[in-house]
C-alpha cells in the first residue's frame, strides 16, 4: 500500500491509547478545545477583515469537534457527563491537551505556525480515525479531516507568505518556528514512527517553500498527555471556565 | 430625457439605481457616508461581543457567540463592497473611520459587563437593527438594497437567539434574573437612541425619503421598535426602565419618555463611555497587522516576478 497513514490500523493511531478510549478521546477534545479558545482571541484583532472571519471559522471548527468529542466521550464513560462537564469542571491537572495547542497566540506568525505543526497532525490523526471501529468517532474523524485539510491549506499558504515575504516577517517566522518546534514530537508519542515521518515530510516542504529552517536544537517538550502543562494553560482554563464557577450549577 | 430625468424616472418608477447609472453626486456622497458607516458599525460592532467570546459560560453559548461575531464580519465585509460600488475603496473608509472622520452606530461605544449583555444586544440592538434595516431592503440604491435582504435574514436569527438566551435567563436562578434587568437597565435608552435624533432634528431624513434611500422617518421607526419590544420585556418578566411608558389606547401605541439627549450627543461626538477605546482597538490591530499585509504583498510580488 502507497498509503501507509490509511493502512494503518487505528489503534496505532498518535496520541491514543487503545487501553483507554476515553481518555484519548478527551485529549483529542482538549486539543480542539484550547485551541479554539486560542483562535477566538484574534476575533476583531486580526491584520485584515478576511482573516477575522478565517480564523473565527477556524475556531468554530474546533469547537465544534471537541464538543462531539466531549459528548461521545461522555456516552461511552456511562457517568453521565456532559460536553461543559468536560470543558468546564475540570483543573489544569486533568486536561490531556497537547501543550503545542495552549502557546500563547503571540504575533500572527507564531498562530500561523503553531497551526500549520498541528493542522499537518490532525490530518493524519482524522484520516487514520476515520477508519475507526468506533462508528460515531470514524464519522466525526471523516467531518473533521475535511476541515482539517482546509486548515492546513490556510496555515501553510501564510506561513510560505510570511517566511518568503519582506525581511520582517521572515524574522518574526522563523522566531515562531524556532519556539514552537519544541512542542512537536509530544503529538506523536506512542504512535507509529511512519506517523512522525509523514508529518516532517509535510511540514518540512511547506517550510522549505517559506525558506524557513527547521532548529538545530533537538530539545523536545512533553506531559501535556498526562497533565503536565506549561504555565500558559492555567490562566486560559480560569477564564474559559470563570462563569460556570463562579455561578455553579444553572442553565445558560 | 436628461441623465437627471432619467434617474427621477428610476426612482419614481420604484426601480433600482444600478452603479453604472448616472446618479447625483449628493446621492452618491449621502449612500457612501451611509454604507460606509453601517460596515464600520458591523466591525466596531465585533468588540463589545468579542469581550465575552472567552468567557461563554457553555460551549453551545460560545459557538452561537464566536458564529454571531463572524456574521458581523462577514456583514461589514459585504457591506463594504456594497459601497465600493459607488467608487471609494474600503482602506479609505477604513482610514476616515481610524482617524475619527467616519462614523458608525453610538450603540457600540456602551460597555459589556455581564453575560446577560449578549442575550441583550442580541434582542434589543439587532431588534432595533433589524426595524431601521427591513425599511433598507426596499432603498432606491440596488447593492445596498439586496445587501439588506441577505442580512436582514441573518440579523433577525441573532434576534431570536438573543432572546431565546435571555428566556433562559429569566426563568433561571434570581441572581441570572437580576443580570438581566440590569442589562435592560443600561441597553433601553441607548437602544432607542440608535434611531436618531427626532425628525425635526434630523439633518438628513428628508432629501434620504425624496431619494427614497430612507422610508420611513426617525420617530415613527423608534415607535415601531418600542411597541415591538416592551410586549417581549414584559413576557420576559422584565421592567422596562421608563416611568413614563403606557399603552396608549387612543393612538393606539405606547408612550414613552424622553431620550436624554445631552448624553446622546455627548456619545455621537466621541465622549461615551467606549468611544476611544473602539477606535484604538480597531488602529492597534491594523498597525500590528501591517507588517503581515506587506508580506503578502511582498509575497505575491515575487510570484508575479517568477511568473512573468
Amino acid at each position: 500500500m502507497s498509503e501507509p497513514v490509511i493502512s494503518t490500523a487505528p489503534q496505532g493511531a498518535p496520541a491514543s491509547d487503545s487501553s483507554d478510549p476515553v481518555r484519548a478521546l478527551v485529549a483529542h477534545a482538549d486539543d480542539n478545545l484550547v485551541l479554539a479558545q486560542r483562535l477566538g482571541d484574534w476575533i476583531s484583532r486580526a491584520p485584515e477583515l478576511e482573516e477575522d472571519i478565517a480564523l473565527g471559522n477556524i475556531a468554530l471548527d474546533h469547537l465544534g469537534v471537541a464538543r462531539a468529542l466531549y459528548s461521545h466521550a461522555g456516552h461511552l464513560e456511562g457517568k453521565g457527563r456532559t460536553e461543559d462537564d468536560f470543558a468546564m469542571q475540570r483543573p489544569e491537572r486533568e486536561f490531556l491537551n497537547a501543550l503545542l495547542v495552549e502557546q500563547p497566540n503571540g504575533d500572527f506568525a507564531h498562530t500561523m505556525v503553531r497551526g500549520l505543526l498541528f493542522d499537518a497532525y490532525q490530518v493524519e490523526l482524522w484520516t487514520d480515525l476515520s477508519g475507526a471501529d468506533d462508528s460515531t468517532l470514524a464519522g466525526i474523524a471523516g467531518l473533521a479531516l475535511k476541515e482539517a485539510r482546509y486548515h492546513l491549506l490556510h496555515t501553510s499558504s501564510w506561513v510560505i507568505r510570511l517566511g518568503d515575504g519582506t525581511e520582517e516577517s521572515h524574522r518574526r517566522a522563523q522566531a515562531a518556528v524556532d519556539a514552537l518546534w519544541r512542542y512537536t514530537a509530544e503529538l506523536f508519542e506512542g504512535a507509529a514512527s511512519e506517523y512522525h515521518d509523514i508529518w516532517r515530510k509535510v511540514v518540512g516542504e511547506v517550510l522549505d517553500e517559506a525558506r524557513l529552517q527547521i532548529p538545530d536544537d533537538p530539545y523536545q517538550r512533553s506531559g501535556g498527555r498526562r497533565g503536565f502543562h506549561s504555565e500558559h494553560l492555567g490562566p486560559l482554563l480560569a477564564e474559559m471556565q470563570w462563569m460556570q464557577r463562579s455561578h455553579p450549577g444553572l442553565e445558560w | 430625457m436628461t441623465l437627471e430625468e432619467r434617474f427621477d424616472v428610476i426612482l419614481a418608477a420604484e426601480d433600482k439605481i444600478e452603479p453604472a447609472d448616472w446618479m447625483p453626486d449628493d446621492y452618491r456622497k449621502t449612500l457612501i457616508r451611509q454604507i460606509a458607516q453601517h460596515a464600520h458599525s458591523e466591525i466596531i460592532g465585533m468588540q463589545p461581543e468579542g469581550n465575552w467570546i472567552s468567557r461563554a459560560p457553555t460551549l453551545h453559548r460560545k459557538a452561537i457567540l464566536m458564529a454571531k461575531v463572524q456574521d458581523e464580519a462577514g456583514h461589514g465585509l459585504y457591506l463594504y463592497s456594497a459601497a465600493e460600488t459607488l467608487g471609494v475603496d474600503r482602506d479609505q473608509m477604513q482610514t476616515l473611520l481610524h482617524q475619527g472622520k467616519h462614523k458608525y452606530s453610538s450603540i457600540f461605544n456602551y460597555p459589556t459587563l455581564s453575560w446577560a449583555d449578549m442575550g441583550t444586544i442580541g434582542w434589543l440592538v439587532d431588534g432595533a437593527a433589524i426595524t431601521n434595516q427591513v425599511m433598507l431592503t426596499r432603498c432606491s440604491y440596488g447593492p445596498y438594497a439586496r445587501a439588506m435582504v441577505r442580512i436582514c435574514k441573518e440579523e433577525s436569527f441573532h434576534q431570536r437567539q438573543g432572546y431565546e438566551s435571555l428566556i433562559r435567563l429569566c426563568s433561571g436562578s434570581p441572581e441570572q434574573k437580576a443580570m438581566a434587568q440590569d442589562a435592560l437597565n443600561r441597553w433601553w435608552w441607548p437602544s432607542l437612541m440608535m434611531f436618531g435624533p427626532h425628525d425635526t432634528d434630523s439633518t438628513h431624513t428628508e432629501q434620504s425619503m425624496e431619494w427614497k434611500i430612507k422610508r420611513v422617518s426617525n420617530d415613527d421607526l423608534r415607535q415601531q421598535f418600542v411597541d415591538m419590544t416592551v410586549p417581549q420585556a414584559d413576557y420576559l418578566g422584565l421592567v422596562v426602565p421608563d416611568r413614563d411608558l403606557r399603552w396608549n389606547e387612543e393612538r393606539g401605541h405606547y408612550d414613552f419618555g424622553e431620550i436624554d439627549w445631552e448624553e446622546f450627543w455627548a456619545v455621537v461626538k466621541g465622549n461615551g463611555p467606549m468611544n476611544r477605546d473602539r477606535i484604538e482597538h480597531k488602529v492597534r490591530a491594523w498597525d500590528e497587522g501591517a507588517w503581515v499585509r506587506e508580506a503578502a504583498l511582498a509575497h505575491a510580488a515575487k510570484k508575479e516576478g517568477a511568473i512573468t
